[in-house]
């Protein structure tokens, strides 16, 4: 990392050296150009080999065929063309029908979690800004769910979930009386709020440390000016607080919805291959799509159009909260 | 001027190496050869109560074969929640094992692949002979009329295992032998936070093994003479709904059941949580998990008749596991070897003896070791009374699908909503509907 900070300057006096030399070897010119780009290389490469050809073949596999009797040997799918694509998005037929339900099921929930997300993370982050004692104690423990590994921390929920067994219907049912009778959470209708809770606690500290570090960035001195005038604390959140904190908002909500809505841990773990109709995740979705059928053509068509969709939502969102901040600013 | 030089050289080898690295891996889809004739790498199937057990069972063996051959054998052994995953994901890069364990209902999906090595005469000849094997095990090992995809190496059966202590407090003198029979003692058991039956309502591979066989004693199939998929005939939704009913109708099974699927159902046995189990070959397994061998009894599983036999009288899956070899192994010969070795007479009878299952090899199932009363229910249901499962390319697909709308109806039975005719034929309408359009 810091040597590419320093190149730039030795890159220079290394260029003029070379030109001055005896040996004609590569003009000096393209040598000053050139050393950056070289030394790019290879993270080039590397992205290129991680990110851009798994995605390309994934692109490519959802206009094949790609069934049980070819998955030996790709080259000899048959082109399908847009087969695959059609098939997705006919949501009169049952395979587009289930996508699209699992699609609004991915929108409900994920519109849930990352509300939430942000409003706990916020609120929290408001509360523990001004110093008190265990103040750092108290950060530290919030940022557990978030430090903890997805399947450790997903299974303990599984296990308190649990009908017979659980904590959740220990204390629900049991000891609060609450329910009449013990609930199922990771089967039937129930499995959605399961799945908001899980994600909910598992986001949230995301969004409060997030929050936190732009909370840093506001002046004290406009709160103090706030107070002199006889702004309250709401006032003093809402007309100071939220507004300083929009930059960070913007980037902070991208994030979570792009995180929570391409989310794959968390239902899989609760759920295991087979997700209940209430919870049944896009992600979670595509792959029960591709290994039930083995049909990995019909799954990447899936994958493409959610990658489509993501893209189309990430650029509309970034156009308009900029051009909604440029025009407040201004 | 030197350390920039270096800089950039190193640039340059590093983006070389990762691009010959990026072009190396990967396809490799010709056949296999002896490149390495000293070393295989083998997945078995777990078959004991954990991973561990089976590593104690199957490393001795794995030394004993390295003694004969030279070979080692290095052993991976795979849980059956990633199985079917692992072995697809090792036909489409072609970096898999060598040799491998499938479960047979699994054979003619797996064969339809083309990455398994065809038993042909001549491969069978360097095992010793197909007819060393017995028929109802060879019919489970894929398509017919085509060349096996895999040899039969366990065989299983289901049966009815029930806690005699249970059964003489509630006064049943003998266990079920008909479905009615069946659903009385169930009631009877049925109390004071004990449950007849113990099933893994969410495991959809385990749901499907008894489908079948409730299906068939309906005399429906859910597959046509020529392998097309056909769940919603009337014999299907009949047996489906026989079987979700023990839960819904005649609640002889506790509503928690339906969030099983890791094998909780064995260990409430085991724990005398529930009267009976509806398991293959689980006397292993209960006898590791602390419970002693004359606490519980088998006896075959219940036919609607009271006899079980052919037809409507079928009671069990051809349950069993398969050896196979991968077909662009660089140890063929030696993989060859090793199935040999693991389907002789001797290994044949201590691996089947430490998994209580019963030897596809004719030679090792004639020893007396297999003719306690246990194993003779299940060599008996063997014999006579189990069907094979659907031998089509589609059928792990199938079991995925049927099996999760099974899992559906569980759930709904145990949130207490109806389970009816026409919920049944809806969600295996909707399983039939995610099949391939073959």
């Amino acid at each position: 990392m810091t040597s590419t900070v320093e190149l730039p300057v030795r890159k220079g006096e290394s260029g003029e050296k070379a030109a001055r030399g005896p040996r004609r070897r590569v003009p000096g010119r393209i040598r000053r150009i050139g050393l950056p780009y070289l030394l790019l290389l290879p993270a080039l490469i590397l992205e290129l080999l991680v990110h851009l050809v798994p995605m390309v073949i994934g692109i490519v596999m959802s206009f094949k065929e790609l069934t049980q009797f070819y998955i030996r040997d790709w080259g000899a799918a048959p082109w399908a063309g847009l087969d695959n694509f059609r098939m997705s998005v006919d949501f009169d037929a049952p395979v587009g029908e289930a996508l699209l339900h699992s699609f609004l099921v991915t929108v409900g929930f994920t519109l849930a979690s990352v509300g939430l997300c942000w409003l706990i993370g916020t609120a929290a982050a408001i509360c523990m800004q001004d110093t008190f004692r265990g103040r750092g104690l108290l950060r530290a423990l919030f940022l557990v769910p978030y430090a903890l590994p997805v399947y450790a921390a997903v299974i303990t929920w599984v296990f308190m979930f649990q009908h017979d067994n659980g904590l959740v219907n220990h204390v629900l049912h049991d000891q609060l009386g609450i329910t009449d009778k013990p609930s199922f959470w990771l089967i039937g209708d129930n499995s959605f709020i399961a799945l908001l809770v899980v994600s909910v606690w598992k986001g949230w500290p995301f969004a409060f440390l997030i929050v936190m570090a732009g909370l840093q960035n506001i002046p004290r001195e406009l709160y103090e000016a706030a107070a002199l005038d006889g702004a309250g604390m709401w006032q003093q959140i809402r007309r100071i607080t939220l507004p300083s904190l929009g930059a960070v908002n913007q980037v902070l909500i991208l994030v979570l919805f792009l995180w929570t809505f391409n989310d794959f841990n968390t239902p899989y773990v609760l759920f295991g291959k087979s997700a209940p109709e209430a919870a049944d995740l896009i992600s979670v979705h595509i792959y029960q799509a591709s290994f039930v059928t083995w049909n990995f053509g019909t799954g990447s068509a899936m994958s493409v159009l959610l990658l489509l969709f993501l893209l189309l939502v990430t650029g509309v969102y970034l156009a308009v909260t900029s051009r909604g901040r440029r025009a407040s600013r201004a | 001027m030197r350390s920039i030089r270096a800089a950039a050289v190193g640039a340059v080898t590093m983006s070389l190496a990762l691009a010959a690295s990026a072009c190396g891996g990967g396809s490799s889809t010709e056949g296999g050869s002896n490149d390495s004739p000293k070393t295989l790498t083998y997945w078995a199937s777990n078959q004991g109560a954990s991973v561990e057990v089976d590593k104690k069972v199957l490393q001795p063996e794995l030394d004993k074969f390295k003694k004969q051959t030279g070979i080692e054998v290095k052993v991976e052994v795979v849980p059956w929640s990633d199985l079917l995953n692992r072995i697809l994901t090792a036909t489409t890069s072609g970096q898999g094992p060598d040799v491998l364990n499938i479960g047979n209902t699994w054979s003619a999906s797996l064969q339809a692949t083309g990455a398994l090595l065809p038993w042909d005469a001549k491969n069978f000849e360097a095992i010793g002979g197909k007819d060393r094997f017995v028929d109802s095990a060879l019919g489970s090992t894929g398509a017919e009329g085509k060349d096996p995809a895999a040899v039969p190496l366990y065989s299983m059966a289901y049966a009815l295992y029930y806690n005699k202590k249970m059964f003489a407090d509630a006064g049943i003198a003998q266990p079920p032998a008909t479905w009615a029979e069946f659903v009385e003692d169930g009631r009877k058991l049925s109390k004071g936070g004990k449950w007849a039956l113990g099933v893994e309502g969410a495991n959809p591979s385990e749901n499907i093994h008894h489908a079948v066989v409730f299906a068939k004693q309906h005399g429906g199939d859910f597959f046509t003479a020529d392998g097309k998929p056909d769940f919603t005939n009337d014999g299907a939704v009949a047996g489906v709904k026989e079987f979700v009913d023990l839960m819904a109708k005649d609640k002889v099974i506790a509503p928690g059941n339906a969030e099983y699927a890791q094998n909780q159902s064995v260990s409430d046995f085991a724990k005398g949580k529930t009267a009976m189990l509806l398991w293959q070959s689980a006397s292993a397994n209960l006898k590791s998990q602390g419970m002693s061998e004359d606490s519980f009894g088998i006896a075959p599983v219940p036919v609607q008749s009271g006899t079980p036999g052919t037809g409507t009288g079928v009671n069990s899956m051809v349950m069993g596991i398969n050896l196979a070899v991968f077909k662009n192994s660089d140890n063929l010969d030696g993989a060859k070897k090793f199935v040999k070795f693991m389907t002789s007479d001797a290994e044949q009878k201590i691996l089947n003896t430490a998994y209580s299952s019963i030897p596809p090899v004719k030679g090792a199932q004639a020893d007396p070791a297999f003719n306690t009363p246990a194993n003779g229910v299940l060599k008996n249901t063997l014999a006579t009374s189990a069907v094979a499962a659907p031998q089509v390319a589609d059928e792990s697909q199938f079991e995925t699908a049927v099996g999760t709308a099974i899992k559906g109806l569980f759930a709904d039975a145990a949130a207490g909503r109806a389970v009816t005719t026409e919920s049944v034929k809806a969600a295996l309408e909707k399983a039939q509907a995610q099949m391939p359009a073959a």
